[in-house]
This record gives C-alpha cells, sequence and structure tokens, in this order.
C-alpha cells in the first residue's frame, strides 16, 4: 500500500500569528514538504491545480518536474488535474514529458475542479463537466496509446495526423485515478477504462466514500478488469497529531475555526465526528485509518492533507516526522497484514511495463526538415496545393 | 387503503407558533382529504427551527449532518408536501429558504406541495403567490393552486374570518389530496443503481 500527502497549494493567513507567507515563501515551503515525504520514507506526493488566489498551484507539472529532480522514489501525482478545462492535447504533452523526466515516477488524478469561474475563464461551460471530463479522458487516452490520432469531438478543434511528443516513456502512460466526490459517472468512467478511484474523503461523511467506492468496484468487476475488491481505491485524509492529543486539539482549533473550507461553521470536534478528520496523537490517527478498510475494502493508496489552512513549514514538517516515525510503518504493517494476496497494489510504472511485456522505445520517428519541424511529405503536399 | 407519506416543513421559529397551528390544521384537513379517497397518509413533521445550525453548517460545508440529511430524506421520499413559513420582510423566512437551498435541485420534481404562511396582517398574504410559488415552480414541484395564509385575526375563530380559513384550508387539502391520488407512491432513486445508459453512450455523447 502507498503513503503519501496531498496539498492544494493554498497561500492562507496563519490565523495563530495574522501573517500571510508570500507565493515565493510558499512554492519553497511546499517543495521542501516533497522533499521531505521522501526523506521520511512515505511514498506519494501530489498536488493541486487552480488557476485563482489563493492558490500557487497554476502549472503542476513544472513543480513536479523540479520535485522529480530533487527525489529519487517519491512517486509525483495531482490532485487533481483538471480534465475538464485543460486541453487533452496539453496534459497528453506535459505528463507524458513529466514522466521521462521522473523516470516514471508519475501519475495523475482527473478532476473536473470545484471552481465555477475555472470554466468561463477556459472557454467552457460548468453544465458540461461531465461531458468534458468523459470526451477529454477519451482523447486523452488515444493521445498516449496511439502515434498518430485522427479525431473529431464536440469539445475541441479536430486533429488530423497528430503526434503527441514526447511519447510516453517506454510505450506505457502513466497510471490515470479518476477522483469525484458525488458523481456517480466519474466513478462509473473509472470503472470503464479499469483506472484508479479516488475519494477526496476529507469534506464529507465516510457514508458517501462508501457508496461511491462500493459503486465503483461492482462497475470495475462489471467491466471485466477484475473481482469488485481487486479494483485500485485511493483515499484522502485530514490529520494533525501531537504525542499528547489534548496538545494537537489545543494548537489545530484556531486553524481548523477559520479554515477556507469549513471555518466557522461545526465544532472541530463535530466535523472529526461527521467526517474522517483526525486531530489527536499518532496512536488515534493509526486507530482511525485502520478503520477505513472497514467501509471501503482493502485499498491501495492512502494520502493525508497536512499543509493547508496557514498551517506553517515548521509545524507541517514536524507532522511529517510523526507520519514518517511512528505512524506509516505501523499502518504498512497492518494494512499489508490484513490484504489477502489476490488484492493488487498500486501500479507503478514498473509494474505497467512489466505487464505490458517490458519496455519499448516509443520513439516516433518522422523525416523531419530539423529547421521546420515539417516532414518532406508534408512539404510535397503543400506544394501541390498551391 | 394504500398509504402515502406526508412530509410536513414548518419554518416557525417560536414554541408552540402560529405557523406550527397552520400545518398542523392542513395537515390534519389533507389526511381527512385523502382517507376520504381511501388513501392512509402517514405524516412526518420536520420543524426546521431544530435545524437551524445543521442548515447553517450544511451552507458552509456542502454536506447534512445525520439530523439533517434524516429531515432531507423525509421530504425526498415523500408523496406529498405541506411547507409552511413565516412571512418575514415580504418573503419566505431565511431559515425556510435555506433548507430548500440545501435540498438537490432534483429532490421535490413533480411532488405535489400545499403551500402556507403565517404574519401579523393580512397586506403580506401575496408573499404567497410572489415568494414561495416561484420558489417552487423552480424547483419543479406541482403546488396546488389554492395557497393558504392565515393573519393574526384569522386565528381569531368566530365570524366571517374563522370559516373563511377553514373552508380555504378545506379547499387546498381536497386540491392536494386529489393530486396524490392521482399519482403512484413515490418511488425512492438510488443514485447507485447501475446505470441504465452504458458508457459507450456516454463516449458517443448521447
Amino acid at each position: 500500500m502507498q503513503f503519501g500527502i496531498f496539498t492544494v497549494s493554498d497561500i492562507t493567513q496563519d490565523p495563530t500569528t495574522g501573517r500571510t507567507p508570500t507565493e515565493a515563501e510558499r512554492i519553497k515551503a511546499v517543495l521542501a514538504i516533497a522533499q521531505k515525504a521522501e526523506e521520511v520514507g512515505l511514498d506519494v506526493f501530489a498536488l493541486g491545480e487552480h488557476h485563482n488566489p489563493p492558490f500557487f498551484s497554476s502549472s503542476p507539472t513544472t513543480t513536479l518536474a523540479h520535485i522529480a529532480a530533487r527525489t529519487s522514489t517519491l512517486q509525483l501525482s495531482t490532485a487533481t488535474t483538471l480534465i475538464t478545462t485543460n486541453d487533452p492535447v496539453k496534459i497528453a504533452e506535459d505528463y507524458a514529458m513529466l514522466q521521462h523526466l521522473a523516470d516514471g515516477r508519475v501519475d495523475l488524478m482527473m478532476g473536473r475542479g470545484n471552481t465555477g469561474p475555472v470554466y468561463p475563464w477556459f472557454g467552457k461551460d460548468i453544465r458540461n463537466g461531465i461531458e468534458l471530463a468523459v470526451e477529454n479522458y477519451a482523447l486523452l487516452r488515444r493521445l498516449w496509446t496511439e502515434d498518430t490520432v485522427d479525431w473529431q469531438g464536440k469539445f475541441r478543434t479536430p486533429l488530423q495526423g497528430f503526434t503527441s511528443t514526447p511519447r510516453p516513456l517506454d510505450g506505457v502512460p502513466p497510471f490515470v485515478w479518476h477522483g469525484s466526490i458525488r458523481s456517480p459517472q466519474i466513478a462509473e468512467q473509472a470503472a470503464y477504462y479499469g483506472d484508479g478511484f479516488f475519494h477526496n474523503h476529507i469534506f464529507w461523511p465516510p457514508e458517501h466514500t462508501q457508496r461511491m467506492v462500493e459503486f465503483y468496484r461492482r462497475r470495475y468487476e462489471h467491466y471485466g478488469h477484475g473481482s469488485a475488491d481487486q479494483a485500485i481505491v485511493g483515499l484522502g485524509g485530514q490529520v494533525f497529531m501531537r504525542r499528547n492529543s489534548q496538545d494537537a486539539v489545543r494548537e489545530f482549533r484556531p486553524y481548523f475555526d477559520n479554515a477556507p473550507v469549513y471555518g466557522h461553521g461545526p465544532s472541530l470536534e463535530e466535523f472529526s465526528s461527521q467526517t474522517p478528520l483526525t486531530v489527536g496523537s499518532p496512536q488515534q490517527v493509526i486507530e482511525r485509518t485502520l478503520g477505513f478498510r472497514d467501509y471501503v475494502g482493502d485499498y491501495q493508496r492512502q494520502l493525508f492533507l497536512i499543509d493547508h489552512a496557514g498551517l506553517p513549514l515548521k509545524t507541517v514538517l514536524e507532522q511529517l516526522d510523526l507520519l514518517g516515525e511512528e505512524v506509516v510503518p505501523v499502518l504498512r504493517r497492518e494494512f499489508a497484514a490484513l490484504k489477502p494476496a489476490h488484492v493488487p497494489d498500486a501500479p507503478t510504472h514498473a509494474s505497467r511495463v512489466a505487464a505490458a511485456g517490458g519496455p519499448k522505445d516509443a520513439t516516433v520517428h518522422a523525416g523531419a526538415d530539423s529547421v521546420t519541424g515539417r516532414a518532406p511529405t508534408q512539404a510535397r503536399e503543400e506544394i501541390e496545393v498551391r | 387503503m394504500s398509504t402515502r407519506t406526508i412530509a410536513v416543513v414548518s419554518a416557525g421559529l417560536s414554541t408552540p407558533s402560529s405557523t406550527r397551528l397552520l400545518a398542523d390544521r392542513l395537515t390534519a384537513a389533507a389526511v381527512a382529504a385523502l382517507a376520504d379517497r381511501g388513501i392512509t397518509a402517514t405524516v412526518e413533521v420536520i420543524e426546521l427551527r431544530e435545524h437551524a445550525r445543521d442548515l447553517a453548517d450544511d451552507l458552509l460545508t456542502g454536506f447534512a449532518n445525520k439530523p439533517l440529511q434524516a429531515a432531507v430524506d423525509t421530504v425526498v421520499g415523500a408523496d406529498a408536501v405541506i411547507a409552511v413559513t413565516p412571512i418575514f420582510s415580504a418573503s419566505y423566512s431565511g431559515l425556510f429558504k435555506t433548507f430548500f437551498d440545501v435540498l438537490d435541485k432534483d429532490a421535490v420534481v413533480g411532488t405535489p406541495v400545499l403551500m402556507g404562511a403565517t404574519a401579523g396582517t393580512a397586506r403580506h398574504s401575496l408573499a404567497l403567490e410572489h415568494a414561495l410559488r416561484p420558489l417552487f415552480a423552480y424547483l419543479r414541484a406541482t403546488v396546488v393552486p389554492t395557497a393558504v395564509f392565515a393573519a393574526a385575526e384569522d386565528w381569531a375563530g368566530a365570524g366571517e374570518a374563522g370559516r373563511a380559513l377553514a373552508d380555504r384550508v378545506a379547499r387546498a387539502a381536497g386540491e392536494l389530496a386529489d393530486l396524490v391520488a392521482g399519482r403512484p407512491p413515490a418511488a425512492p432513486v438510488d443514485p447507485f443503481a447501475d446505470p441504465t445508459t452504458s458508457f459507450e453512450d456516454l463516449l458517443r455523447g448521447s
């Protein structure tokens, strides 16, 4: 099982000091957090994508490429990649490039985004959210698996004879997760392709997560990818720890009370009982997290949100120490002991390459003019047209 | 005899409230009118006052906590809704509107609805027509033609005013009972049932 962290890249005022970090500070802090995640033995770092303040992460592949260069084992992912408003051609290109730079340590999580104006800013209509996710992802898959694509759809300029470069590393595209809090259509999409399904598992009660995951597993089996308990499931989660649980509650409360998403609503205690939020000792986090398996079954990836709502870098790094030293080793051991042998691990580049029969060079060599990039055949056709 | 469920949503703030009083009279009349048509009605009352904090939390967190979810499920699963609000500042109360704000937009599509409102004087009576009726039109509920307004003076009981209220209550209840009797019982919709359209259809954009 993989353990990691995910960040939404928010730049939020620390309510205990009144200080808001600069973009430069917060960007450097996230880089430090990612590196620390590898140092303490976590497996995954996932980064969100947003196109408005208070978030900085509009360009996740740039950030992830930098992190790739400074780490050696950390799996890099997204939380989430906007499959609705991004051009699928650009996603295909950017993430294949990242895959090469990171030696395959890349997967993606597709999401529709939750900021209404992003759709019009990128020339889209939020009412088409599901249709955009379906059409764009179908094109993205073709761009990664077919060297030359002729394509026509509802939402994008048609493509004729298009080759997305670079081709996926070793001829194997990155593994894809689909994230959705409440849309069964997205769980259906994940099941249809045999991709992973990720539930945010932060903002809503566990009953919602359970129903979405159950549905995804049932449909995964329906589409013939394996038995329901072999479907690839990931969960989010939100924790704050101190050795003494009262210290954790006291320290986290002002961040909770003023948090951008749920602040000024339910109390910390209410929200902790209604959602998977766990504020307490490492042992409490271990017990709560092991309990997730009771309602989603054996799953493949657990990501924690630990750096939002204005928490200072020093505190976040302390959280990573606790995760790495006290929490994750126990979770790794306990979950592994419970998992039946026929339940797979989360796919990695290595496992996917092996499943594809080994690495193959997927480079598309065109006899192109090195100056203009045009192939001789293309140039000839243009002359004939004239 | 067949059975149906009536969800009663009352947004009165005091206990007891005249809003609840009107809701109870509408409910009793609707139960009687349904009995006349051979239908046994089960009544579930939702006092929104008890969910005031739950509703504020839902606005901020985006999900209903357990007590509020139970109330929402009651309305979504009901065969008819009787919705009664006090009139504040020329419209439904904020509490009343918040409850309908947190419902899914398709939660009461086609559901027969009887609207009622209370206020100090009859000068507020048209709020039912210019505020509540458009709200339920947006939600695509089937609202009965007679909406029932009760001003303080209507509770005097004796005389023309009292009779007029009783007459309106009986007429509205009869209209609601006709709608309910003419429809099959509400069937719960499970969003996690196997899809009726295939993913291939979705891919083809149909």
